[in-house]
């Protein structure tokens, strides 16, 4: 069953249109991503979600909830982490929680959640006071505390260092192992593809694919690449003419092969044939960062 | 229902501890009135009655206008500048994804203010005793007076901050409506000894009528319809603007 259904949603601040015919699908309990370059509307599709900005055209559905109509029966069932908001400077931890927690009709325990994001130490310390990674726990702890079936996390690790990053990822998974359904907003692509179990790219306010990560890969054709030092000598042109192949590159008697589709089964092919033996063969995969560039590129 | 009382409450208390944090606040809306009543009533000549003023001293005339200074001080400068401060860091768009509406941080904020704003009149009225100001005499007038002084000054307070793009133009601001408003009240110099003109303008302001009409209470007279209803008056017209133009981001 989904659990957000967008269709059609269009929106605009002013002249600039920042939604076009955007529509995607959420299923329940699935880590779904929304990624893209900045400015690409990924900010406002969820706020849309969220009932904060009300869509100019195109049907927001969130738990069967009209986000904007609905508000009042739809805020209590889902939990919100912000891009851009602060709490009270002087406002501490626990007092944020306990405060937050009332503002819920059946929130959960705050002590629990203070303890489960590693904030116990921090429950004396003013908004103010918190370091980056302490603020971002703190958010992601109160779009929690209402017990919410979707949280919605946006740019949740921004402002952090990779460790902190790291350990993020490792919260949000247990987000999910809980059973909520959690939309991410992005645009670190390792990010997506080690918490996403479906994504939308999101380019100049259209979706321009969505997937799994690996479908987001096959579907960019962004394939891989495969390295070798060949024993004879080997004409470069001959590489290039095989199927798939997209471009080869020669370096100190190195030779590096990038393609798409089966490009490698050709280049072993070939190999075969005339008989060359290899050393140093390394293949590597292109991932999605090189996935998001091919369906990002405003060139072609 | 229960659960937005509930709701109220939680956030007038964390809003009641985020006031007393602050120190400067706290002492400017809390102590301050009393604090220059007492300076004030320690000069000799400020305590003795005088023929001009139907037999009041000075000081009496000044412990109305402490009260409402420091109505003024919380709804025309500390109330815009919270609101905008918690405008531009986002407090109150994190607040409207919750369940609850954001207003709601209205029904926390005004009670406090007004909460504030009547522990300052009553340390004043414990001390003025000692300074030979007397109890108002007229405590009903008083009250009534008192609590639509207190709607004016805070509906104007949050008109400001409803038009303000940020919390440095909210103090600037605040300051512009500040200065005239003390002068209407006559802090600098009593309506007593006012010309007749400033007093006619200043009838019409808030701080001049809610100066007015306490004086009057605290006199033994129940304050004049008129001075009640400009009250009452600003309080209805920037409540409702403010209610009309209020942004939350």
């Amino acid at each position: 069953m989904a659990v957000i259904e967008v269709a059609g949603l269009r929106k605009a601040y002013g002249r600039r249109q920042v939604l076009e015919d955007v529509s995607f699908s959420v299923e329940r309990g699935e880590v779904f991503g929304l990624l893209g370059p900045n400015g690409a509307g990924k900010t406002t599709a969820v706020e849309c979600c969220e009932g904060l900005r009300r869509a100019d055209a195109g049907t927001v559905r969130v738990l069967g909830l009209d986000p904007v109509r609905d508000a009042h029966r739809l805020r209590p069932r889902i939990g919100v982490q912000l891009q851009q908001a602060q709490l009270q400077g002087g406002l501490r931890v626990a007092e944020a929680l306990e405060l937050y927690a009332a503002l819920y009709p059946s929130p959960r325990d705050w002590r629990e959640l203070l303890d489960e994001w590693g904030l116990a130490d921090q429950r004396r310390t003013p908004f103010d006071k918190l370091s980056g990674g302490q603020r971002q726990r703190l958010f992601i702890a109160l779009a929690l505390i209402g017990n919410p079936e979707v949280a919605f996390l946006d740019e949740l690790t921004t402002a952090l260092d990779p460790q902190g990053r790291r350990d993020t990822w490792e919260l949000v998974r247990r987000i999910r192992d809980n059973g909520v359904t959690v939309v991410l907003v992005s645009h670190f692509m390792d990010e997506v593809e080690a918490l996403c179990d479906r994504a939308a790219v999101l380019d100049g306010g259209r979706i321009v694919a969505t997937g799994t990560p690996a479908e987001l890969v096959a579907r960019s054709g962004a394939g891989g690449t495969l390295g070798f030092r060949p024993t004879a000598p080997l004409d470069p042109a001959r590489l290039a003419a095989l199927p798939g192949v997209t471009s080869v590159r020669e370096r100190d008697g190195r030779i590096e092969v990038s393609g798409v589709g089966d490009f490698a089964d050709q280049v072993t092919g070939l190999l075969a044939r005339e008989g060359i033996v290899v050393t140093g063969l390394r293949i590597r995969e292109h991932g999605l960062d090189e996935a998001y560039l091919a369906l990002t590129r405003h060139d072609s | 229902m229960n659960h937005t009382v509930h709701a109220v409450r939680r956030l007038a208390v964390a809003e009641t501890r985020l006031f007393l944090r602050d120190p400067l606040t706290a002492f400017f809306g809390l102590l301050f009135p009393v604090v220059l009543l007492g300076v004030l009533g320690s000069i000799p000549s400020m305590r003795k009655a005088s023929p001009d003023m139907h037999g009041m001293s000075t000081i009496q005339l000044y412990a109305p206008i402490l009260a409402v200074f420091s109505l003024m001080l919380l709804g025309l400068n500390a109330l815009p500048s919270l609101l905008a401060a918690y405008r531009e860091r986002g407090v109150l768009r994190r607040m409207s994804a919750s369940p609850v509406r954001p207003a709601l941080l209205f029904g926390a904020l005004l009670p406090l203010y007004l909460g504030i704003a009547t522990v300052a009149l009553l340390l004043v009225m414990a001390v003025g005793p000692v300074l030979g100001v007397a109890l108002p005499r007229q405590p009903l007038g008083f009250v009534l007076a008192f609590l639509l002084a207190a709607a004016a000054m805070l509906s104007v307070g949050l008109l400001l901050a409803s038009v303000v793009p940020s919390a440095k133009a909210g103090n600037a601001v605040g300051a512009l409506a500040f200065f005239p408003m003390m002068f209407f009240s006559g802090i600098w110099l009593p309506r007593e000894f006012a010309p007749a003109v400033v007093n006619r303008i200043g009838d019409f302001t808030p701080s001049g009528a809610a100066v007015q009409a306490l004086q009057d209470s605290w006199a033994g007279h129940f304050p004049h319809a008129v001075g009640l209803l400009t009250l009452a008056a600003y309080a209805l017209l920037a409540g409702a603007a403010a209610a009309r133009l209020f942004r939350w981001e």
